[in-house]
């Protein structure tokens, strides 16, 4: 019988690279800038480090395999493994990790993401090709186009007008670059007026420039170990992985009538298996704080349904209630999430644990909450019908 | 009554573009240096959007043609002189896509505008079986010339057999093969060259089609009292009434020409000549098309009875969906006379696997999907393992072309590349039970919103510029 992963790895050391339109560096010095942040957080020498997984989700951003993340961070004669779960990838590299260390085969295993988007040369994402079959019939519409559909499945279940919604994606984003002014570290820092972010251009309909998340280069680690050899380090109030889960599209919602287009079944299923993991059973009351999939406002809002804490059809007035800000019951994006720390694919992830992991230990500066004891951290790659939903929840030992 | 044995016409179908650009937009645009268009900028004519061609235009028209037939096609012709491809059967394309039997023949055939009309002669002649004539053109012309103006884009068909359900027997047909070259378009090259319209009319039309047509009458031997309807093309405005003025035919048995709200549609003008005689003929109603390019082409149908109801388009059907269009532009960027900055994302590698192509053809041509015979989920495509009960290998194939269906979700993409944005998306729910992630195209001013019905039609998805093949595949349209 199972029995999860609730407690079992302790994070030893964290890292994480300024994000933004970092046209001064490539990957690998962005890989260098989380990993030696890292390193010295966790007190620890290169060496120590047994295996690693590299979390980068575009092949153009440094190649396959995780070869030039080994050369970039001189990591020799070591398992290097490159993992790749769409914008979920930097919790996949956590979860690689963290596996290696539960079930024992390493004492001290790193988990790195990085993405280097602004060596692409677009606005948003590239094109990306779906593989032979696909490419042949499925339509090649944009990463927004794809979350955009959320809104019209959401008004039309609810009954929401398409004014009322799009004030309520604008309260999300709106609230990001409050909390994104404040982070030192991110990409966007700058609060915006409500009157500009609903009048900005659209890109998907409902969704206008201000409802998408940034385009960023940046890296995010996390050095991974066991509780009793992070203290035999010299750890104390350590914070442990408390659940890591993920689920993936197997064609239902795309391709039968199962799916009303109003939510993210993946969230639903990976957020179930994770509350149980860690042993929630209110997730309003009992986790501190969110970071959740911001990709675009109408994924956050959705997902404030699907992780449980808005109720069906009431997440929309809990946004513009403030429920979510950062002084509202559950702040969620506190660190400007990915609308405004940024969006370099493979580290999102772990830049979400990383907020947490700086929260939890008082560290956050301006931005600190008080008293946090459990932080979840949401992923979600492909589009709402069609892909992967990863959650990682940390916290204090014991918790 | 026809016996068994006499052949003619037992079906139609038509397919004009839904988008019809004023002749006054394109006349404003050129009004600096040609304001004499102004003189020919009356009405409108269909345009393809970028993501239609003969290929998809066929379809249409084919589709509609064989809508509500219980099969037995035993091959399909192609009559174009703008079919896409030079060395690659494109009629086969269109009959895959209208899931004719592998066993069919397929022939394009072209060189001349009246090919259209000798494809339909000859597969009348050729008594066997049931046979779709196609004739299908995307025509273009030189920015600012009368062509542009004039020229229009669609596609008729027509199915030519024999048995107790033809509509329309074959009576006859006179050809005319003379070295008068009213316009030439060399193999390769993009536009027509035409010479002067008087002469065209003086000397050609007006010499050589009465001739011919009245050797078919005098041969046919018709009761004076009999009603004709006559239809011309190529002979530019005005020729068909001065030849049926000749041949004592009264201008209002003179079928539309389709100036109005189509323009000349070239090799498909005949066909939709003969389909409009077809939407109005009674029983016992003489048709008489002529089709002149380089003599030409003329054949005499007698209406036996009216054509079953099959929900068909038709002709007049086709013509009223319209979207209105005055951005002139669009119509030179669909045309590809002029290059759009469209950014990186159109520099995307649109390679096709030929391979997975042709392991896929009927699903991704013929849009046809699975059945489990397990759980009986309807799925598109059509996996190895059903979408809903996971049953391996118990899939039947299962087509969703003429589906009811709507939307489920949408958006409409603006970031995405796509020649005419924004890219309409999203989940098209079947009322079988399948859903499919499609493009949703010629969406009108009215929009659309979860629960627009949603019909079919086969169109270009992706073009490969670096290797010039276009991928085909089905996108939704809204039910107008």
């Amino acid at each position: 019988m199972a029995t999860g992963i609730k407690d079992k790895v302790a994070i030893l050391g964290m890292g994480c690279s300024n994000f933004g339109e970092r046209w001064d560096v490539g990957y690998e010095h962005l890989l260098n800038e989380s990993f030696s942040e890292a390193l010295s957080d966790a007190g620890i020498e290169r060496k120590q480090i047994e295996a690693v997984w590299l979390g980068s989700a575009l092949e153009r951003s440094l190649g396959n395999s995780a070869i030039p993340a080994a050369t970039a961070l001189r990591l020799e004669g070591i398992p290097v493994t490159r993992v790749e779960n769409m914008c979920a990838t930097g919790t996949e590299a956590l979860r690689g990790a963290v596996y290696a260390v539960a079930s024992g085969a390493v004492d001290i295993a790193l988990a790195i993401g990085v993405e280097k988007l602004k060596d692409t040369g677009y606005g948003g994402l590239p094109t990306l090709g779906k593989g032979t079959l696909n490419d042949i019939w499925m339509p090649y519409s944009s990463a927004p186009a794809g979350f955009a559909q959320l809104a019209a499945g959401y008004r039309a279940k609810h009954g929401i007008s398409k004014e009322d919604l799009k004030k309520a994606i604008g309260r999300v984003s709106w609230k990001s670059h409050q909390n994104g002014a404040k982070n030192p570290k991110a990409h966007l820092r700058k609060a915006v007026e409500m009157d500009t972010i609903l009048k900005a251009p659209i890109i998907a309909e409902p969704l206008g420039v201000f409802d998408c998340c940034g385009v960023s280069d940046g890296s995010a680690c996390a050095i991974v170990t066991t509780p009793a050899i992070a203290r035999a380090l010299g750890k104390r109030d350590l914070i442990t992985i408390k659940a890591l889960q993920l689920s993936a599209s197997a064609g239902r919602e795309w391709g039968t009538s199962s799916w009303d287009g109003s939510y993210v079944q993946n969230t639903r299923n990976a957020a179930k298996a994770a509350y149980k993991e860690a042993g929630i059973s209110n997730p309003r009351k009992e986790l501190s704080a969110m970071e959740v999939h911001d990709c675009f406002s109408i994924t956050e809002l959705v997902t404030m349904e699907d992780l449980g804490v808005s109720e069906d059809g009431h997440a929309w007035r809990d946004v513009l209630d403030g429920v979510f800000d950062a002084d509202g019951e559950i702040p969620c994006q506190i660190d400007g999430g990915l609308k405004c720390f940024g969006h370099p694919i493979g580290a999102s992830g772990l830049r979400m644990v990383y907020e947490h992991y700086l929260q939890l230990q008082g560290r956050a500066g301006a931005r600190q909450l008080k008293n946090p004891q459990l932080g979840l951290s949401h992923n979600l790659g492909g589009v709402p019908y069609n892909g992967v939903c990863a959650i990682s929840i940390v916290g204090l030992e014991g918790r | 009554m026809t016996n068994s044995s006499t052949s003619g016409i037992k079906s139609f179908g038509a397919y004009i573009p839904r988008r019809r650009m004023l002749r006054s937009a394109i006349a404003a645009a050129h009004a600096w240096s040609h304001p004499s268009l102004k003189g020919l900028a009356k009405g409108e004519r269909s345009i393809c959007n970028w993501d239609e061609d003969v290929i998809t235009m066929a379809v249409e028209a084919g589709h509609d043609c064989l809508r509500g037939s219980s099969g037995g096609i035993s091959g399909i012709v192609l009559a174009s002189t703008t079919a896409p491809y030079a060395d690659l059967n494109n009629a086969m394309v269109v009959g895959a896509a209208l899931s004719l039997p592998t066993e069919s023949s397929a022939n394009d055939c072209g060189g001349s505008t009246r090919s259209g009309l000798s494809a339909v002669i000859g597969a009348c002649r050729a008594v066997g079986d049931d046979v779709l004539v196609v004739a299908s053109e995307q025509r273009t012309g030189k920015p600012a010339s009368a062509q542009e103006m004039n020229f229009g884009c669609g596609a008729g068909a027509v199915t030519v057999g024999t048995g107790e359900d033809v509509i329309a027997k074959f009576l006859g047909a006179e050809t005319l093969s003379v070295p008068f070259i009213n316009s030439f378009r060399k193999a390769g090259e993009r536009f027509d060259y035409g010479w002067e319209e008087r002469w065209i009319r003086d000397e050609g039309v007006s010499k050589l089609i009465p001739g011919a047509a009245k050797r078919l009458l005098s041969r046919l031997d018709l009761a004076p009292d009999r009603t004709i309807w006559f239809g011309m093309s190529g002979g530019g405005a005005g020729a068909d009434k001065l030849v049926a003025k000749v041949l004592q035919i009264a201008p209002e048995q003179v079928l539309p020409d389709l100036q109005a709200q189509v323009g000349d549609t070239g090799t498909a003008q005949p066909i939709l000549l003969l389909i409009s005689a077809l939407e109005r003929a009674k029983p016992g109603d003489i048709i008489l098309i002529a089709s002149f390019a380089q003599g030409g082409e003329i054949a005499a149908f007698e209406m036996t009875q009216s054509a079953a109801a099959t929900g068909r388009r038709g002709l007049a059907g086709s013509i009223a969906q319209r979207i209105e269009e005055t951005a002139y532009l669009k119509l030179l960027a669909f045309d590809g006379h002029v290059e759009l900055e469209w950014g990186m994302r159109a520099e995307t590698d649109n390679k096709t696997a030929l391979t997975q192509l042709y392991r896929s053809a009927d699903q991704i041509l013929g849009f046809v999907g699975g059945q489990c015979s397990s759980c009986h989920q309807v799925q598109f495509p059509r996996m190895p393992a059903c979408v809903n009960c996971g049953a391996l290998n118990t899939q039947k194939p299962y087509s969703l072309l003429d589906v009811p269906a709507k939307v489920q979700t949408y958006t409409a993409d603006w970031l995405q590349y796509t020649p005419a944005p924004p890219l309409y998306v999203g989940l098209v729910q079947f009322e079988v039970g399948a859903r499919v992630l499609m493009e949703i195209v010629d969406v009108g001013p009215q929009g659309i919103d979860v629960g627009t019905p949603l019909e079919f039609a086969f169109r270009i998805k992706e073009q490969d510029r670096m290797r010039h093949f276009d991928r085909y595949f089905w996108k939704a349209v809204p039910v107008v």
